[in-house]
């Protein structure tokens, strides 16, 4: 930082600071009181007994539970599978995007669109209307002979993975479209005319380059469907459980804050321990990238 | 020395919409030269230049590499060299990646790949650059990666987009002999595309003036500078003076010519014993002049009202300096340097 010498300058320039600093004042406020303030109640209640004596026993009791333990494999199960699916469906559908002319893009970018400004819950039964037993999938399926029996498509794990990645998809492909987009086209013809075959080219160029953004929109689906609560359990059936219906229950069968708050704390470390992942390993991708071209 | 190629364009042509970017245009390139295509933005030449890279897909029309058609060939099997206007180097590689890139490509070995892509950065004065980053490079570095990555694969024609627009004017001016130095040791077939007039005259073997999709004149700088075909290449390449026949007579008397004449406004003179007897006069009033450190600039009105630039070199202008606005000067030019366009009447 530069000195200035003038006390009177060096107070102008610190009053301008202090200014800018106070611009955010009012967003720090709702964050404490919406977000920081209840995860402190949170924490305090996990430690309490209905009784509100201080315990550890809340923590005992939930960590020594295989109805937790297994309710924490379905939440990873469902997040990891939406992941997955996503990064299969949205990278591809962002690339065709990105390199569509302009006018076809925003066209193709309405529909992928279209699902966010609808509410979940309606989009939920949606599926379930399509994907029932007697639904329009199935009685296609069965009506055109393609298969004797109706598949299971709902309240099971496959309707609730199909709802999610569906919820999930615009959201992922957003910032992996934004960041192919932002790929020179003139780069992706330097590699064509160095000899690069069009696959070459998005292995070397365009995916290497896009990699923050498939980070971003990775973080953004895992953090979205590790707490996912509508779409398991209308579309689950009973059958899917990860933490965040776990939590539901405790609550509305057992009013267990206690348990409830554990729970809670334990999906908070999960998404801060799968953040930092995350991080890590864009880190080290990013490390090893620069310098190697392997073709 | 690499094998360099002929490139033939046999009337192509290039419509977006209603608008024509290329209009029919056929060309001839020898192997091993440097031809310019230079024009103002919107004339066609980087339409051309990327229709020859494989980018843009001419309506109709040939393009010929040696005697092999290339038009409806991949970009990537054209084995053509290209350095783009804003370099288009890879950021997520460094400096010898982006070399090895073509090499890699070609899957040609390691330790080979390696020593060709550090000789040609040796060549184009980066050495010890190899591991950089390509965000930690100036301009002008940048530049020569884009060119090492260019020719390291020894491609058989390099295409250059404007590659030194970006750099400042004594950078430039030092790229523009290194390019051309490159040129003359790889013995490339090279088409370079530029709006700048003075880097095309230094450059080029040949220059291919366009305006509007067409061709207007291909030739050496030299005739392209003192015999434009066109009143547009006349007042695109320099400060030219279209005056009707009227204005300018003979020194000697004899009968002037009866087209309109371009005289570029430094082959004036201000004394009539340095231009020979078969010169021109033309006579006008002083409207301004300008000190511009190598020369002079006066402006004259001529008597029928048209202005005209005349520059004269600071060593022969003792006098310019004591002129003032109003007076009756006549400016002489050499026979030589006096050019008709045919068909133009100014």
């Amino acid at each position: 930082m530069t000195v200035l010498a003038d006390p009177a300058l060096a107070a102008d320039a610190r009053r301008e600071r202090r200014f800018f600093l106070s611009l955010s004042l009012p967003a720090l406020f709702i964050v404490g009181l919406a977000a920081i303030l209840p995860i402190l109640w949170i924490i305090r209640q996990s430690f309490l007994t209905t009784g509100g004596e201080y315990t550890v026993g809340n923590y005992e009791k939930v960590l020594s539970s295989g109805l937790t333990w297994s309710a924490l494999v379905t939440t990873l199960e469902l997040s990891l599978g939406t992941l997955a699916i996503c990064i299969l469906l949205g990278t591809p559908l962002a690339l065709a995007l990105a390199s569509a002319r302009p006018r076809v893009a925003n066209l193709l970018m309405a529909f992928v669109m279209l699902p966010l400004w609808t509410s979940i819950l309606v989009r939920t039964y949606g599926w379930l209307v399509l994907l029932r037993r007697d639904g329009l999938i199935n009685a296609t399926l069965t009506g055109s002979g393609l298969t004797a029996e109706p598949l299971p498509l709902v309240y099971n794990f496959t309707g609730t993975l199909i709802g999610m990645v569906h919820y999930m998809l615009p959201l992922f492909l957003l910032p992996v479209y934004a960041a192919m987009r932002d790929i020179d086209a003139n780069l992706v013809r330097a590699s064509a005319s160095m000899g690069a075959t069009l696959g070459q080219t998005i292995r070397t160029v365009i995916l290497p380059l896009s990699a923050g953004g498939i980070f971003s929109g990775s973080i953004i689906v895992f953090i979205y469907t590790i707490g996912f609560f509508i779409t398991p359990a209308v579309l689950g059936g009973g059958k899917v459980n990860p933490l965040s219906t776990r939590i539901e229950r405790t609550l509305s069968t057992f009013q267990d804050w206690g348990s409830a708050s554990v729970l809670g704390i334990l999906l908070l470390v999960l998404m801060a321990l799968v953040g930092v992942m995350f991080l890590a390993a864009r880190r080290l991708i990013a490390g090893r990238s620069i310098g190697t071209a392997h073709a | 020395m690499m094998k360099s190629l002929p490139i033939t364009i046999d009337s192509v042509r290039k419509t977006y919409g209603s608008y024509v970017a290329l209009d029919d245009v056929s060309l001839d390139i020898q192997a091993g030269e440097f031809l310019t295509l230079l024009g103002p933005s919107g004339s066609g030449k980087t339409t051309l230049l990327m229709a020859l890279a494989g980018f843009v897909r001419p309506d109709s029309g040939k393009l010929l590499l040696d005697d092999r058609d290339i038009t409806r060939l991949a970009p990537n099997k054209r084995d053509i060299g290209i350095v783009f206007q804003n370099y288009a180097l890879f950021p997520h590689m460094n400096v010898l990646a982006n070399v090895e890139y073509p090499l890699v490509l070609r899957k040609t070995p390691k330790a080979e790949a390696r020593q060709r892509a550090l000789d040609t950065l040796v060549r184009v004065k980066l050495e010890g650059l190899a591991e950089r980053n390509i965000a930690a490079l100036s301009g002008g570095q940048r530049q020569r990666v884009a060119l090492a990555r260019a020719i390291v694969f020894e491609p058989r024609v390099m295409l250059m987009d404007e590659p030194l627009s970006a750099l400042d004017k004594n950078l430039r001016e030092t790229m523009q002999y290194e390019i051309r130095r490159l040129h003359d040791d790889l013995g490339i077939t090279t088409i370079y595309v530029t709006h700048d007039q003075r880097e095309a005259l230094i450059m080029s073997d040949r220059i291919a003036v366009m305006n509007s999709g067409r061709i207007q004149q291909i030739d050496t700088p030299q005739r392209i500078y003192d015999r434009p075909s066109t009143r547009f290449v006349a007042e695109f390449m320099g400060e030219a003076n279209i005056v009707a026949p009227g204005s300018a007579r003979r020194i000697d008397g004899a009968d002037a010519s009866r087209e309109a004449l371009m005289i570029r406004a430094e082959c004036f003179h201000l004394d009539a014993k340095l231009v020979g007897p078969d010169g021109v006069a033309l006579e006008g009033t002083l409207r301004a002049k300008a000190f511009r450190g190598e020369n002079w600039l006066l402006t004259l009105a001529l008597d029928g009202g048209q202005e005209i630039l005349v520059c004269i070199p600071a060593a022969l202008a003792s006098g310019c300096a004591e002129l003032a606005a109003g007076q009756r000067v006549t400016a002489y030019a050499p026979a030589a340097k006096v050019h008709a366009i045919p068909g133009v009447v100014a």
